[in-house]
């Protein structure tokens, strides 16, 4: 078995040596344990989103709302960044700019080795998963520790994670129990010897962990959700006050921020803060939410660090139909809706974004070149339900069938199909022959398979049935049915 | 050229050429609910995510509720809270000098105003002013105890919250005791922040 380690090497998001979608999926959908999970899961969170949203008669129009704000920013995406790099140092940052992974990794690097410190505490945060910095930072030896209870399920059990907001779904709370009896000593305060599974009980053990880290923790590193470019006010919602202990207690604080995260103004604020805590844990307001604005005299860090990181974000917003994609705030209620995910589970998209943003989103951070990444617009069966939760109105479908057309144009297509495809050209070019072919096949109708025998044909044809032919091809139908009355007139 | 050029080049590259999006229409509802409600529903909102919600008629009634309300002596005040609200007979902890972390994480309570509560989400806004303190005050205690002036600290919606905020000062939207809902996307009450979250509704 690969341990996860192996597979920590990252590319736009999506790990190295990791199998196509499909084949991964051929084999989590086998783990009745996962799928017994992940149902439960995705099934509880699904519904109390409904009711969440329900409660507020203006949705579609909030909706609406964060989706224009989003484009306009992104039009403006130059303007808004600079006028947020100027709020940030007025306030007393200071503003990095990260082409790509490498080199914001090289900023954080440097950065905590200025400060002294061989340890930093982390926010959960997925720009800094997306650029494996934890990896790097143990290359320099620098020791990153997880904070959220569910980044910590997934570093002590050295695991990846599968969901963007909850990363252990995959795992129940038995299996969390003896991830936490069995590593917790590894890294610091060992879990009480009698830890039963109750989530109480485990929120408690990671509570008594963590608390000795964040007492001490001399730099903290962090994402956030929002940044205000009008204010340079940065944004991090969360539930279990692991944020508010990372942003508050260092004397150093680095935030790793994608830069489509930036939005207009202070008053856009009331929208996203609407749109978010309903649709991903589902409460009309998410515990706690921290806000801050460069470094605070006498509170908080002295010392504020922003990288903001491009790493395939331009790319994705040069292609028209795609960078939709860079509206989303990360809500994950597109995971929690879709029967793929619910099935297949997040390991399956071989990434950091799983579900279906992960599959319009990690296309088009590293490129449909790699093997992984090309089989992930094809990870759905386009039903939509994504698109309707989507609080920023993403249409994932839409995206999907244009990234499968460049995966298509990219690869040249599939052998069989474009010998289909030249077969039925010629036919459709040449009428007589196609009549031809229409009264032969409908004349040997009994004699048609109702699968294909033979080669990749066999396996298309395995959970689908092949068309009917009519008995009568239509325009033979036509002819015999209205070419009276046309000519009548 | 240096990244940040490259990147800002980039974006221009990628965007110069596409059309202005819609513009944006803030249609949606500022309020959702009849401005005589706002307490009440703080209140039920609050309730609804485990915070234990108490009504005070009078400032001079505030000192033996909060006394009911504690469980050990040591509380921590911080600068500009209002004396009398503290009852007699505590260890009160000043935060002048600051107080470390180790202190604090000794401390059985802490006490603090808002700057203003949001009906409709359950939620306390803390910016710092008098009466709140330093961020870290109301993070490692286990028990935060809160006074919500309804005669002026409460709002009905988010919007109308953000308009009263001042975003140059350090804020901490407090909606319920911490919770997690990362195992088996359940709900649990109480992981680092604190545990316990006692609002009194003064007056």
């Amino acid at each position: 078995m690969s341990t996860p380690g192996a597979l920590k090497t990252l590319s736009g998001g999506v790990y190295l040596g990791m199998p196509a979608f499909p084949e991964a999926a051929r084999t989590s959908t086998h783990d009745a344990r996962l799928r017994a999970n992940l149902r439960r899961a995705t099934h509880t969170i699904r519904a109390r989103r409904a009711d969440a949203v329900a409660e507020l008669e203006d949705w579609p129009r909030l909706r609406e709302a964060g989706k224009r704000i989003k484009d306009q920013t992104l039009r403006h995406l130059d303007r808004y960044l600079l006028q947020l790099e100027e709020k940030v140092t007025a306030a007393g940052g200071t503003v990095h700019w990260a082409a790509d992974a490498a080199e914001a990794n090289r900023i954080v690097t440097s950065l905590v080795r200025a400060t002294g410190s061989t340890e930093v505490v982390k926010v959960k945060s997925m720009a800094t998963q997306e650029i494996g910095l934890n990896e790097a930072l143990e290359a320099a030896g620098i020791a990153a520790y997880e904070t959220d209870l569910a980044e910590l399920i997934v570093q002590l059990g050295q695991d990846r994670p599968s969901h963007i907001l909850v990363p252990a779904i995959h795992r129940n709370r038995r299996e969390i129990r003896e991830i936490f009896r069995t590593q917790m000593a590894r890294y610091g305060r060992p879990a009480p010897s009698d830890l039963t599974d109750s989530p109480a009980d485990l929120a408690e053990a990671a509570r008594v962990h963590l608390r000795e880290k964040f007492l001490r923790a001399k730099v903290a590193v962090s994402g956030a959700n929002f940044m205000v470019a009008e204010t340079g006010t940065m944004v991090v919602v969360e539930s279990e006050g692991n944020g508010r202990m990372c942003l508050t207690l260092p004397e150093t604080l680095i935030s790793v921020v994608g830069i489509e995260k930036v939005v207009p103004s202070w008053r856009d604020l009331e929208v996203f803060l609407q749109l978010l805590p309903r649709s991903s844990t589902a409460e009309r307001m998410n515990p706690y939410t921290t806000m801050w604005t460069g470094t605070h005299r006498g509170d908080g860090p002295k010392e504020f660090h922003l990288v903001l990181l491009d790493n395939g974000r331009t790319a994705t917003l040069a292609d028209e139909v795609g960078r939709q994609a860079l509206r989303c705030i990360r809500c994950s209620a597109c995971l929690n809706v879709c029967p793929v995910y619910e099935r297949a589970g997040g390991h399956a998209y071989g990434g950091v974004y799983p579900g279906p943003i992960g599959a319009i989103l990690a296309p088009q951070l590293a490129g449909v070149g790699g093997t992984v990444e090309a089989s992930l617009p094809f990870a759905s069966s386009l039903c939509g339900a994504c698109y309707e939760v989507c609080p920023v109105a993403i249409d994932i479908p839409e995206v999907l069938v244009h990234l499968r057309e460049q995966v298509a144009e990219h690869n040249s297509g599939h052998r069989l199909e474009r010998a289909g495809m030249r077969g039925a050209t010629w036919l459709l070019d040449h009428p007589g022959a196609l009549a031809a072919v229409e009264r032969a096949a409908a004349k040997t109708r009994a004699l048609h398979p109702r699968t294909l025998p033979l080669g990749p044909a066999k396996g298309w044809s395995e959970s689908r049935d092949l068309p009917d032919f009519p008995a009568r091809p239509f325009r033979d139908w036509w002819k015999a049915n209205h070419t009276s009355e046309m000519s009548g007139e | 050229m240096s990244s940040r050029e490259q990147i800002l080049a980039r974006i221009r590259a990628a965007t110069e050429t596409a059309p202005e999006p819609a513009s944006v229409e803030r249609d949606y509802a500022e309020t959702h609910t009849p401005a005589g409600r706002a307490v009440d529903l703080l209140a039920e909102h609050l309730t609804d995510y485990r915070a234990h919600v108490h009504r005070c008629g009078s400032d001079a009634q505030l000192a033996p509720l909060i006394a009911d309300l504690l469980t050990g002596t040591r509380l921590v005040a911080p600068p500009g809270l209002t004396a009398h609200w503290i009852p007699a007979g505590l260890d009160v902890l000043c935060d002048d000098p600051p107080l470390t972390p180790a202190t604090l994480d000794s401390a059985d309570a802490v006490l603090t105003t808002c700057a203003v509560a949001i009906a409709e989400t359950g939620t306390l806004v803390l910016d710092g002013g008098a009466g709140q303190g330093r961020r870290v005050l109301t993070l490692i205690p286990d028990h935060h105890i809160c006074v919500v002036r309804t005669a002026g600290d409460v709002v009905l919606s988010l919007p109308q919250a953000l308009g009263r905020l001042d975003p140059a000062r350090p804020l901490t939207w407090i909606s319920g005791p911490s919770a997690t809902s990362d195992i088996e996307l359940d709900r649990v009450e109480g992981v680092h922040g604190p545990r316990r979250l006692d609002v009194v509704l003064l007056g």
